[in-house]
């Protein structure tokens, strides 16, 4: 029976150089896995490789030296652990994330879930290439957003609450976009300025400044062959549904003027920025 | 704000980070909840960064004062666990 070399890495079982033997890659879903389920890695590395595993360039990790003949019984035992295979080829890989608000300081949004989320709604989809989202809390960056074709990055829109406000000046340090003057009986933002960074709400020790978490959306990153920071297009997003109507829309476009074996960033780019910010605002519009 | 008694000073301007907030958490650790520290810190990373660290740590930030000389004069004051 001819083996189907395809099949088996579509369904994450990677082909290595030595013959017959392949390198297992696993479903991670924002770099967090139990330690129930690392365990049964551990078994499974062991049992069926050789001892060691890989932990890739995105959160995820790879048991090298698996043998063709033990393909099924390592999908048993992977079940049983409650682990799940990855994914390669041209379709929404693995979801990054930083661990976000829940755990980080610097935290603007609750990464976690939200990749998630987004991992449960596109994660396997068939798409001209590969395509990757990563969701990074805040402006710190951790997780380098604007490298992923779609990235995902927290922020806060903020308002000074002048009844709260000691002027004690705290804010106007924190801020490194510059953006935050203080005058004897005033604080004063220049939004062209904000990055929506959060520091000056992180750090105001009087609650004095008003702020409302919300996404900011970068397109068409790629840092493989091709070296591209993906764009900000749309304004700061307040809502999740408006996050996830964006990347609906990233997808629809993609599949529409993709062509087979084609970044999303070169489809972007040979329609036109012009095109995909117009295609953009039109689908993501409320109507 | 009436000026509040000042219970104890730190000078960090000539530690770098992280020997910076671990002074300020020596200087707070000898003074009684609710007694004030003073704190003279360097411009840039560390006024940027040593008010919201205390703040994190539940610490009650007063007053940020520029010195004029690069450095800042930061009250703090100190929170019951």
């Amino acid at each position: 029976m001819a083996i189907d070399y395809k099949a088996l890495k579509n369904g994450g079982f990677m082909r290595q150089i030595q013959k017959n033997h392949f390198s297992l890659r696993l479903k991670v879903v924002g770099g967090n896995l139990t330690a129930s389920q690392l365990r049964a890695i551990a078994e499974i590395s062991e049992t069926y490789g050789d001892g060691h595993v890989h932990l890739t360039s995105r959160q995820g990790v790879e048991i090298p030296f698996v043998r063709l003949q033990d393909v099924e019984a390592v999908k048993t035992a992977l079940e049983v652990g409650g682990v799940h295979t990855g994914v390669c080829g041209p379709r929404v890989r693995t979801v990054t994330a930083c661990q976000g608000s829940a755990v980080c300081p610097s935290g603007c949004i609750d990464t976690y879930p939200l990749a998630v989320e987004i991992s449960d709604r596109y994660f396997g989809r068939e798409l001209p290439h590969k395509f990757k989202f990563g969701v990074t809390g805040c402006a710190n960056n951790c997780l380098k957003a604007e490298e992923n074709d779609v990235g995902i990055k927290g922020g806060y829109t903020v308002d000074w609450r002048a009844e709260a406000c000691t002027l004690c000046g705290v804010c106007v340090k924190a801020c490194r976009a510059g953006a935050i003057t203080q005058t004897d009986s005033a604080i004063a933002l220049d939004r062209a300025k904000c990055n929506h960074c959060g520091r000056c709400a992180k750090a105001c020790p009087f609650d004095a400044w008003a702020a409302e978490p919300g996404y900011l959306l970068s397109f068409g990153g790629t840092f493989g062959n091709l070296i591209a920071r993906g764009e900000e297009i749309l304004p700061i997003l307040r809502a999740k549904e408006d996050v996830f109507r964006a990347a609906d829309a990233a997808l629809a476009f993609f599949d529409q003027y993709g062509r087979p074996g084609e970044r999303f960033r070169l489809s972007i780019e040979r329609e036109g920025w012009a095109a995909f910010r117009q295609y953009m605002h039109q689908h993501t519009s409320k109507s | 704000m009436a000026n509040p008694v000042i219970s104890g000073a730190v000078d960090i301007t000539d530690v770098v980070c992280p020997v910076t907030f671990v002074k300020v958490k020596v200087a707070l650790e000898e003074l009684e909840d609710g007694q004030v520290l003073s704190v003279r810190l360097n411009d840039g990373e560390p006024v940027q960064n040593i008010p919201r660290s205390l703040k994190e740590e539940g610490q009650r930030i007063l007053k940020l004062t520029d010195n004029g000389d690069q450095t800042y004069t930061l009250l703090v004051r100190k929170a019951g666990d």
